[in-house]
């Protein structure tokens, strides 16, 4: 079966986001002082097979644990869904 | 002492390596290809700084995968010498060889100047030349040089005595104004617990000639290669003594 996945990687909570602080001031600067915190992330999407709905996110979880994310200071979620031939 | 200076598609500081390397007598070094598993003879391993892969996903992340690392782990592994500088740092740290993570600067500024930094174990093959406290200058060139650890692993490192080199004040101090990237507790450099894996974000490879401003960095090829003179003395001597 034939899937697509959405990856979402971002910095722990714990995590200070100097990217994100810039562009947070920037906005701010702009006037936009009603945004608090801006966070940066990444997305990715991955096209893939696997047999079945679980086997591709076990698939996806062990890409994600071992390269897509850095466990020690991101987290990850993502979104599998199966594609119509 | 041989030597072999990782190239990955990307690194740009191999040929510094290859060079300093040069300088120190009784010492050799060849480049190492990174599709390469084979170091055998090898006393050394240097992943050099640069942009390995582009650096996409993360700093180091796709050159902690290739071929040569799995090599280097088993390499280190059995006791071998791993030197990681600047971008080889940030390998060694998504390589799980090293603990904690590297972060962009605080200042989103890439920088790139000397720094002075406070040696504060010398009790690792790399530092053997130096003096404990001695404040050395070398050049740092990095965007992501922000090290972040969490507050036990930082304990951990502390105790162990794994901080090697720290951001210093001209006086010794760690200061935050010496501090030129936001790293925790002004770390500059650490080693595993063996001692034998040192990641650094300085470059002691462009600190060899005083004609480039500082010969501070010829100690940690020096420290390495009377390391390894010694080691190799001890182990024929062990040796000799069983037959």
């Amino acid at each position: 079966m034939e899937f697509t996945a959405e990856v979402y990687v971002t910095l722990k909570p714990s995590i200070l986001d100097p990217q994100g602080s810039a562009v947070g001031s920037t906005l701010s600067d702009l006037g936009y002082t009603e945004i608090h915190e801006v966070r940066v992330g990444k997305y990715l999407t991955l096209n893939f097979e696997a047999q079945d709905q679980e086997r591709a996110q076990q698939q996806l979880n062990e890409l994600c644990q071992r390269i897509l994310s850095n466990p020690v200071i991101e987290d990850y979620r993502f979104k599998v869904v199966e594609v119509g031939r | 002492m041989k030597c072999g200076v990782v190239v990955f598609p990307g690194s740009n500081c191999d040929h510094d390596c290859l060079y300093a390397l040069g300088q120190i007598p009784n010492a050799t070094a060849a480049p190492v290809w990174h599709e390469s598993t084979d170091l055998s003879g090898l006393d050394c391993v240097i992943l050099p700084g640069g942009f390995s892969y582009g650096d996409y996903l993360r700093s180091g992340s796709l050159a902690s995968h290739s071929p040569v690392m799995q090599a280097v782990r088993r390499f280190a592994a059995s006791g071998g010498f791993v030197l990681g500088v600047c971008n080889g740092w940030q390998v060694l740290l998504e390589a799980g060889m090293l603990p904690g993570a590297m972060l962009p600067n605080r200042s989103l500024k890439f920088r790139c100047r000397y720094v002075t930094l406070r040696v504060d174990n010398v009790h690792t093959p790399f530092t053997t030349q130096y003096s404990e406290g001695q404040l050395i200058q070398l050049p740092i060139a990095h965007g992501e040089g922000n090290y972040w650890i969490d507050d036990a692993g930082l304990r951990r490192l502390q105790s162990n005595g794994q901080i090697v080199f720290t951001y210093a004040d001209r006086d010794g101090t760690a200061s935050s104004e010496a501090n030129p990237n936001g790293s925790i507790a002004n770390i500059a450099g650490i080693c595993s617990p063996e001692g034998n894996i040192l990641g650094m974000m300085p470059h002691p490879e462009r600190a060899v000639e005083s004609i480039l401003g500082s010969v501070d960095g010829a100690a940690v090829f020096a420290s390495v290669q009377a390391f390894t003179q010694c080691k190799s003395r001890v182990h024929h001597a062990i040796q000799g003594g069983t037959h």
